[in-house]
């Protein structure tokens, strides 16, 4: 069980005056029940790669194989592949649309044929999952807060009981609460269930204390991939290409710079927090007033 | 898939056409349509054709690209061939069942195709070698006189200009919810016509809400750099004819002579 890029490439308006080669030659292979951050600048072309994994656009060269099939295969069944890679788009509320929130999220299982007690079974589950109030849950979905919406969108592709979950920017937009909020519960779905989690985002900080597995888009091409000791060893070059390692990296290797014994790989706060009092429990005293 | 539209779209790159002044383009592609109605013959759509040929030459704007946009209007002119040739009364040619094709149907349909494909590429190539702001630029420059008689001509050609810019935006929209409702399991291509106007749902609604928003983020926008109509106010880039805006004119007017004198020779 698994997705595996080979050699995907993809240029927008192929014939047009504007082609742009969004994606160059990518090769990934994402195991099941991994969470990979894919990390990139805005036109990075994170947005077009992820999209590629569920089919809704198709690679100008290149093939991708879900569980060991190529979905270009004439007779895949691309509607299934959707609904077992779960795609949850930017700004996921703008394409809520029904009467309530409950009916919204009965949407995604509905298309797929179940009946109505199975898919609002579903719903259910989904809304519980990402953490919805249940009072919300017969409200009009445009009366929501941001926040709120957001879970709804969320919910609404969870409902649809997908193997790979995919999420393009889930944060953006929301206030540093609200993006705690949902990428905590991301990371409690991610424990509960084991499924693989693709998380998109533009933000290091975002991504560090969550994730197995960073992968680092510049250009269309894969910059780096690995783990993100591995990954933010490089910040100086991730600086060049407008990106920037958590805080703490900074903070480590300044304090490493200044000659206290620091760990500079560790990537989470809470990391960070150990092995500064580490180095600050061998020469406790010349810190003291 | 809503990418492919290309009616209306501009075509960025650098030539000749695309620096005269909007006023020339607008008033000459009026003079070129109005033109394709006053010909008798097909040598004045043979001379039309050289004309346009020549502009299409001049604008860099590859033909496949041009042609590309045509595709929108396959259908409508396939049925207005299909029944001026079937439904004109005249000379019969060929009868086939109960169809008759007549001499007079086979000119008309023909007239008819032809017109129309050069209306439309005419029509194309003023917007795909003018920005929307020139053309709308311009159409307020040209119909400054209406002014006298209290057309809010202004307003309508900052409506217009924030209609045109909102197109690409509202398709990129269309595009991004169509493909999420998609990922969601949404199906817009298959079932009967009531099946799928209900499939239409879950994108309209969402991209009306989506335009109205837009639209109100804008006039609050517009109201915070206190925008409160074109009473007084200036231009960055004023238009101003230049030699070649002029050379332009001469060569629309002479394409106009000589067109219309071969095109009502009888022959």
């Amino acid at each position: 069980m698994s997705i595996i890029l080979d050699h995907v490439s993809y240029i927008y308006g192929e014939d047009g005056p504007l082609a742009v080669k969004a994606l160059d030659d990518v090769s990934l292979q994402i195991p099941d029940g991994q969470f990979v951050g894919i990390i990139g600048h805005t036109g990075s072309g994170k947005s077009t790669l992820v999209q590629h994994m569920n089919g809704l656009l198709k690679a100008t060269s290149g093939h991708i194989y879900f569980n060991g099939e190529d979905i270009y295969d004439r007779d895949f069944p691309m509607k299934k592949l959707r609904s077992r890679v779960g795609l949850v788009f930017q700004y996921p509320e703008h394409q809520l649309f029904e009467i309530d929130v409950f009916s919204d999220v009965c949407f995604g299982p509905k298309n797929l044929g179940m009946d109505k007690k199975e898919a609002e079974l579903k719903a259910f589950d989904a809304l519980r999952k990402v953490g919805m109030p249940m009072e919300l849950y017969y409200q009009s979905p445009f009366e929501l807060s941001g926040g709120q919406k957001r879970r709804a969108a969320i919910a609404g592709v969870l409902a649809m009981a997908p193997e790979v979950l995919i999420l393009d920017e889930p944060t953006a937009g929301l206030d540093p609460k609200g993006r705690e909020e949902i990428l905590q519960q991301i990371k409690e779905l991610q424990a509960q269930t084991g499924m693989t989690i693709l998380l998109v985002s533009h933000s290091m900080e975002d991504v560090a204390e969550y994730v197995d597995r960073i992968v680092v888009m510049n250009k269309g091409k894969v910059m780096y991939d690995g783990a993100p000791k591995e990954v933010f060893a490089h910040y100086k070059e991730l600086e060049e290409v407008g990106l920037a390692a958590p805080q703490v990296t900074y903070i480590l290797h300044a304090l490493k710079d200044r000659g206290f014994d620091v760990d500079v790989n560790a990537t989470t706060t809470a990391e960070a927090v150990d092995t500064v009092l580490h180095a600050l429990g061998r020469a406790p005293e010349a810190f003291r007033p | 898939m809503l990418r492919d539209i290309t009616l209306g779209q501009y075509y960025q790159t650098e030539s000749v056409i695309h620096r005269l002044d909007p006023r020339v383009k607008l008033g000459g592609t009026l003079l070129y349509i109005i033109s394709l109605f006053f010909f008798r013959n097909f040598l004045g759509y043979g001379v039309a054709a050289v004309f346009l040929a020549t502009v299409i030459g001049l604008s860099h704007v590859p033909f496949r690209f041009i042609v590309k946009g045509m595709k929108a209007i396959v259908f409508l002119l396939l049925i207005t061939v299909t029944f001026n040739l079937f439904l004109t009364p005249g000379t019969e040619l060929v009868s086939v069942w109960k169809l008759t094709i007549t001499v007079e149907g086979l000119r008309t349909a023909a007239t008819m195709a032809i017109r129309l494909t050069m209306l439309i590429i005419g029509s194309s190539l003023m917007t795909l070698t003018t920005t929307p702001n020139n053309l709308t630029d311009g159409m307020e420059s040209m119909m400054k006189p209406l002014k006298a008689f209290r057309v809010p001509v202004h307003e309508v050609a900052m409506i217009m200009s924030i209609a045109l810019r909102f197109i690409p935006i509202l398709l990129e929209e269309t595009d991004k919810i169509m493909k999420a409702q998609i990922a969601r399991g949404a199906d817009f291509e298959t079932g009967n016509i009531v099946r799928r106007a209900k499939a239409l749902v879950p994108l309209l609604v969402p991209l009306f809400i989506s335009a109205f928003r837009r639209a109100n983020d804008l006039a609050m926008a517009m109201e915070a750099r206190c925008y409160r109509g074109g009473e007084g106010r200036t231009k960055m880039k004023p238009l101003i004819y230049q030699r070649r805006d002029r050379l332009g004119y001469l060569c629309i007017f002479a394409y106009l002579a000589i067109g219309i004198t071969v095109g009502r020779l009888r022959l």
